[in-house]
């Protein structure tokens, strides 16, 4: 039973990547659509215009670009048939995870697999529910992308079978401290792309050749920067709480709530450089580009953290079930 | 509707931040000449040290000090990592050791950054606590002579009169929790409002900077009262909570006796449960259960039960349960049949199905010292290569064997102490593979000879033990609750908006016309939408 439930999840999976791939050419072409001239659109930006001082966010209207009363019938389509596709892989993919969960008797993310699983479909949900307060779709194919390729790892690298729970982790920490974890990466990795098309906005203001044409149609550095800004720190929000309740529960499981252990140590890194980035954005010289880099290091800490250490490092922490 | 720039009408209301930090971007630049003076040096690195720029460099500072101890196995976390590591890098050990990566969190430049950064973190909050405790009793700002340089700049035609149209804006103002003024300009008396809201703002963020000091504060002081001891119990044993009873013990700082409350606990019994019937997982311990009796002075005894994370409170301190494993009991008897050994030794556990090493040494009753090397396997399988391994961690077909050494154990002189190791070097095999005896084989229950007379040795039983964490720690509780004020203060300092709002009342073509514009004060997303719906929610009441 269990055995047939998890070989379910995993079909699921893998048509969920199958879909997410396409999803992935579907944005990129709309990224490529946009790359064609488009004079039109331009301006759309400058309706938004911020201040020298105005760093204090400013956003005044909902980012104009992309309005749906867009000109050419063909550009948003890409992006509709890449958001549906994206939703159907999520379902997909939600379901995949649901039934791991329901294969093992217990949260689907007590390993690597697991959690990589799980953690991607978080991701895409912050995207997709992310859409409802801001237009980011022109994220798509970095988020797409990034959750295909990890998918990808997890299935043919991580891939374990389902096993009970060592003792240790039988705990309702397990389901709080690893959920909100992801929940957090979910945020940081949206953070990270806006913060990369911010560098590339701010290169291209600067007059440096940036040939990337479909940056026209997307929002000015400043407005980027807001953006992943308050995303960033809805992550760092739950960062902090996943760093509490990590020391809570291991508290309880080994008797003392820090002992820098290797995943403790990187946890606080991560929390430290979204502290520098933090006030990075709130010191003069330091906002900008120079903050948009501590933001994508952050990140790249974050999976780090996730990859590198659970993998190579020795540890406490040592559930990655390979 | 761009934000006012500050050449023009630079009010007070619009200008930057003097609360703020040196460095913030929102501070007024300030360029500090430091005067020659001795004080005016001291002066200018005090500001230079309490400045966002400072804190910033400090905090990534920190984050790249971290990371050497998760490269390189730390003596706090991983001791016997750190002694493999020294070995298997002789000629790097040295200098690493030298620099404290090994014991990162507590070297010199880990401690350095993280206290300046602190230093650095109450020079700043300080201050800043003292301008927030005035800007609470401070009325809000003078509204700034032109509006429409500000933030959602937007006017509404009005029918009111100017007492009504002010009094009711201020009311509404109010209800939403903005504090209010009303101030006059130059050609109308009281003809416009000032409103600000959102001091829990920076409440907030004090809250959450003041904590972190509090956790430092407590972790570092807390700390230093605490204690951990490590046991080893064999079930139907006891230990006591006194330094005696615990194979280590590791006191804090400000550590005494008196901190050690009496208590004992022995272990009843010890209760593992393996999967058995997910065939990827045969043998996986899912729970382990240690039922205990614990006594306290003037108690009567208490049955408990103490569980991987669930652990025991008791005597101000709480009893983890850590590890277990076999103490198999060997009786040891001398030629003439007397016992002169009889007591269960716990074997350290090697792999998942608990293959254990287990060193025993007799030093008293025998015509020589012996020690013995044993290997332990609960469910003993012959391996291809001819050996014995264990293939499921409970006692299914337990095997123990045994190499046999006499010599001087080194007990009286303190070299032989570590329980768990047996120096061999200076000792004979004499019975193992390198003699002419073979290794000593035992079931549960089988009694043999010891080689060369020595007189017999017999498995009388095989206990299980578990190995008991206890802890100590008053900073705990403390610690936790600073920890709940930095997400509060977090949570309010970065989701509560702090915004300036104005209602101006000017005299238009025909009749009066009120101006709105707002000022945010951090970030704050929702100001034009805000200011806009305080418009229209006037214009609607004067309809109604
Ligand atoms: C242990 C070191 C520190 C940590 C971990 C830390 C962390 C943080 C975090 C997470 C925030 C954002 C949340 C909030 O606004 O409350 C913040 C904001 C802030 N911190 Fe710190 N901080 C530290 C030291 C300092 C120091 C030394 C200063 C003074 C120079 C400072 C000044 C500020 C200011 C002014 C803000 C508000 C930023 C804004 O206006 O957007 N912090 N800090």
């Amino acid at each position: 039973m269990t055995d047939t439930l998890a070989s379910y999840s995993l079909l699921a999976v893998y048509s969920a990547m199958a879909i997410y791939a396409g999803a992935f050419i579907m944005f990129t072409l709309d990224l490529a659509r946009r790359s064609a001239p488009a004079p039109a659109r331009l301006g759309a930006s400058s309706v938004v215009s911020l201040g020298a001082r105005g760093g204090s966010t400013t956003l005044l209207e909902r980012l104009a670009t992309d309005a749906p009363s867009d000109s050419q019938p063909k550009g948003p389509r890409y992006l509709r048939v890449a958001m549906a596709l994206t939703v159907v892989a999520w379902v997909l993919h939600v379901s995949g995870a649901v039934l791991r969960g329901v294969a093992a008797g217990r949260v689907p993310w007590a390993n690597m697999f697991e959690f990589t699983l799980t953690a991607t479909a978080i991701i895409i949900g912050v995207f997709l529910a992310v859409q409802f307060w801001q237009d980011l779709r022109f994220l798509g194919a970095f988020v797409s992308g990034f959750v295909l390729l990890a998918l990808g790892i997890a299935a043919t690298n991580f891939y374990v079978d389902v096993v009970p729970l060592p003792p240790a982790l039988q705990s309702a920490w397990l389901v709080i401290h690893v959920f909100v974890a992801s929940l957090g990466t979910g945020f940081f990795a949206l953070g990270a792309a806006l913060s990369v098309m911010q560098l590339l906005q701010a290169r291209r203001a600067v007059g440096k050749a940036v040939r990337l044409r479909f940056l026209d149609t997307l929002p000015a550095a400043d407005q980027l920067e807001n953006l992943a800004y308050r995303v960033i720190v809805v992550g760092f929000v739950f960062w902090t709480f996943t760093l509490i309740a990590g020391a809570i529960w291991a508290a309880h499981a080994w008797g003392r709530y820090w002992g820098w252990d290797t995943k403790e140590v990187w946890t606080f890194i991560i929390w430290t450089i979204f502290a520098g980035y933090i006030h990075a954005r709130a010191t003069r010289g330091w906002r900008g580009s120079r903050s948009a880099t501590l933001a994508i290091i952050g990140f790249g800490a974050v999976v780090f953290n996730f990859t590198i250490v659970n993998l190579f490092f020795k540890g406490l922490h040592a559930y990655s079930g390979l | 509707m761009s934000r006012p720039s500050n050449e023009t009408d630079s009010t007070d209301a619009a200008a930057p931040d003097s609360t703020r930090p040196q460095g913030h971007f929102d501070a007024p630049e300030t360029i500090t000449q430091p005067k020659l003076s001795p004080l005016g040096y001291l002066r200018f690195f005090w500001r230079q040290l309490t400045s966002m720029r400072t804190a910033l460099l400090l905090l990534l500072l920190l984050a790249l000090a971290a990371i050497p101890g998760s490269l390189v196995p730390q003596v706090s976390s991983d001791p016997n990592g750190v002694i493999q590591y020294k070995a298997a890098n002789p000629t790097l050990a040295p200098i690493l050791d030298k620099l404290g990566f090994f014991t990162t969190y507590y070297s010199v430049w880990f401690s350095a950054i993280y206290l300046l950064l602190f230093i650095s973190l109450i020079g700043c909050v300080v201050p800043r606590t003292k301008h927030h405790f005035d800007a609470l009793r401070a009325r809000p700002p003078k509204t700034p002579a032109r509006l429409e340089r500000l933030e959602g700049f937007t006017t509404r035609e009005t029918s009111l009169d100017l007492a009504t149209a002010i009094g009711r804006a201020r009311a509404l103002l109010r209800t939403l929790g903005y504090r209010t003024e009303i101030y006059s300009s130059t050609d109308t008396v009281g003809d416009s409002v000032s409103a600000e809201r959102g001091y829990l703002r920076e409440t907030g963020n004090l809250v959450f900077h003041v904590a972190l000091i509090g956790v430092l504060i407590t972790v570092g002081i807390g700390g230093g009262f605490g204690y951990t001891g490590q046991r080893v119990v064999v079930e139907g044993y006891a230990f006591n909570n006194s330094l005696a009873s615990y194979d280590s013990f590791n006191p804090g700082r400000f550590f005494t006796d008196a901190a050690l409350e009496p208590y004992s606990i022995a272990l009843d019994k010890f209760t593992p449960v393996y999967e058995e019937s997910n065939h990827n997982a045969i043998g996986q311990a899912i729970d382990y259960t240690a039922a205990v009796t614990t006594t306290q002075r003037g108690q009567a005894p208490q049955q408990q039960t103490i569980k991987v994370n669930s652990p025991l409170d008791i005597g101000g301190t709480q009893v983890f349960l850590l590890g277990n494993g076999y103490a198999p009991t060997l009786t040891v008897r001398d030629p003439s049949g007397t016992v002169v050994f009889s007591q269960p030794t716990a074997c350290l556990p090697q792999d998942a199905n608990l293959s254990s090493i287990c060193v025993i040494k007799v030093p008293d009753g025998l015509s020589k010292q012996i020690g013995m090397l044993g290997f332990f396997y609960p469910s003993a399988v012959n391996t291809t290569k001819g050996g014995l391994a264990s293939n499921y961690p409970d006692l299914i077909n337990p095997i123990l064997t045994l190499n046999v050494y006499t010599g001087d154990l080194g007990l009286d002189n303190g070299v032989g102490s570590n329980a768990y190791a047996l120096n061999t070097d200076s000792l004979t095999q004499v019975a193992g593979i390198d003699s002419v005896t073979k290794a000593i084989r035992l079931g549960p229950g089988d009694k043999v000879d010891l080689p060369n007379g020595l007189g017999s040795i017999e498995l009388t039983a095989i206990p299980r033990f578990a190995s008991f964490d206890v802890h100590h720690d008053p900073s705990q509780l403390w610690v936790l609750i600073f920890a709940v004020f930095i997400v509060a203060g977090l949570v309010t300092s970065l989701f509560i908006p702090r915004r300036r709002v104005w209602m101006k009342a000017v005299t238009g073509e025909s009749g009066l016309v009120l101006e709105y514009a707002g000022l945010s004060r951090g970030d704050d997303p929702g100001l034009v939408a805000a200011v806009a719906e305080i418009a229209d929610r006037q214009s609607q009441q004067a309809k109604a």
